[in-house]
C-alpha cells in the first residue's frame, strides 16, 4: 500500500506528511535539549564554584568543530538544491561532503577531546561542569551520528529512488536537511555555552 | 519550500554561500567577544545575542523558515513558549528559594 501525502499537499496543513513529522519531531527535540540547558543553568548558578570553562575546555578545538558543523550544512542545503536543478551527480558530491565533514566533526571530538579528557582522568564523574560536557555533547554527537547513517543511506542504497520516484526522493532529501540543521543548531548555542561561557 | 523552479534555486545557492559566510564571521565574532574582559552577566548576554543571530540564519535560509508555511510557524512558536517554561519554572523557583537553608 502506498503512504499517501508523502509528495503531495495535504490540503488541511498544506503540507506533506513527512515534513509536519519531522517538524513534531524537532519541536519535541528542542525540549530534550531545552532540559539538558536548563539543568546546566540551574547546577551553574546554583554551584559555590564552578570552573573557569575556556580553561578546561580547548575553544580552538571548538571553534574549528564550529565551522566544520556549520560548512557541512551548507553542503547539505547545496544537495537539496541540486536535487532541485535535477543534477544529481552535484547532489553526490554534496551529500558525500557533508558526510565527511559530520566524520571529521567527530573524530576531532572522540580523539582530540574525550580520550585525552578521560586520559587526564576528567570523566563524568568529576565535577558538575564535566557531568555536563559529556552528556550535552554527548548526546548531541550522537545525533550527527544518527545524521551520518541516514545520510549514509540517502548516498548509497536509497538513491535509486531518484530513478523511480524523484520528487519523493527530493521530499526526503529536504525532510533529512532539516534535522542536519537542527544539530547544527543545536551546536550553535552548544558552542558558547559548554566552550565559552 | 515552494519555489521550484530552476532559476529561484540558482538564486538560493547565492544566499546560502552567502549565509555561510556570516556564520563563519559571527563564530569568529563569538570567541573574539568571549576573550574580551566583561563582567558574567554581559558575556552571557552578548554571547547568547550572538547564538541567537546564528541560529536565525541557520532556521530561517537553510530551514527555509522564511518562506514556510504557518502551521510550522505555529508549532515553532508553541515549542519556544515551552521551552522558556522549562528554562524559566525551574530558575525561579531556585531564586525564590536562594539564601535560605536546605531542609530535607
Amino acid at each position: 500500500m502506498e503512504i499517501p501525502y508523502t509528495v503531495d499537499i495535504r490540503e488541511d496543513t498544506g503540507l506533506t506528511s513527512p515534513k509536519l513529522g519531522i517538524w513534531l519531531f524537532l519541536a519535541s527535540e528542542v525540549m530534550l535539549f531545552g532540559a539538558l540547558f536548563s539543568s546546566y543553568i540551574l547546577l551553574r548558578v546554583g554551584s559555590t564554584a564552578w570552573p573557569v570553562q575556556s580553561e578546561e575546555v580547548n575553544v580552538l578545538i571548538g571553534t574549528v568543530n564550529t565551522m566544520v558543523l556549520i560548512a557541512s550544512s551548507v553542503t547539505m542545503v547545496m544537495a537539496w538544491a541540486s536535487l532541485k536543478m535535477n543534477n544529481f551527480e552535484n547532489f553526490r558530491v554534496y551529500l558525500a561532503s557533508t558526510i565527511f565533514l559530520a566524520l571529521v566533526f567527530l573524530i576531532i571530538k572522540v580523539f582530540w577531546e574525550y580520550i585525552p579528557k578521560l586520559q587526564h582522568g576528567h570523566d563524568p564523574s568529576t565535577n558538575n561542569f564535566y557531568a555536563l560536557y559529556f552528556t550535552m555533547t554527548g548526546l548531541h554527537a550522537l545525533h550527527i551520528l544518527g545524521g551520518i547513517i541516514v545520510n549514509a543511506y540517502f548516498l548509497i542504497p536509497g538513491a535509486k529512488m531518484w530513478k523511480s520516484n524523484p520528487e519523493q526522493f527530493t521530499n526526503r532529501i529536504e525532510i533529512a536537511g532539516l534535522y542536519w540543521h537542527f544539530v547544527d543548531l543545536v551546536w550553535i548555542f552548544l558552542f558558547p555555552t559548554i566552550y565559552l561561557l | 519550500m515552494e519555489s521550484t523552479t530552476v532559476e529561484e534555486i540558482r538564486k538560493h545557492t547565492w544566499v546560502y554561500l552567502t549565509v555561510f559566510g556570516g556564520l563563519a564571521m559571527l563564530t569568529v565574532l563569538t570567541v573574539a567577544v568571549a576573550s574580551l574582559e566583561m563582567a558574567v552577566g554581559l558575556g552571557v548576554t552578548v554571547a547568547m545575542i550572538i547564538a541567537a543571530l546564528k541560529g536565525s540564519l541557520v532556521a530561517s535560509f537553510f530551514m527555509h523558515l522564511i518562506s514556510e508555511k504557518r502551521v510550522i510557524l505555529v508549532i515553532l512558536i508553541f515549542t519556544f513558549i515551552f521551552f522558556v517554561l522549562l528554562i524559566a519554572f525551574p530558575l525561579s523557583d531556585f531564586l525564590d528559594n536562594a539564601g535560605k537553608p536546605n531542609v530535607p
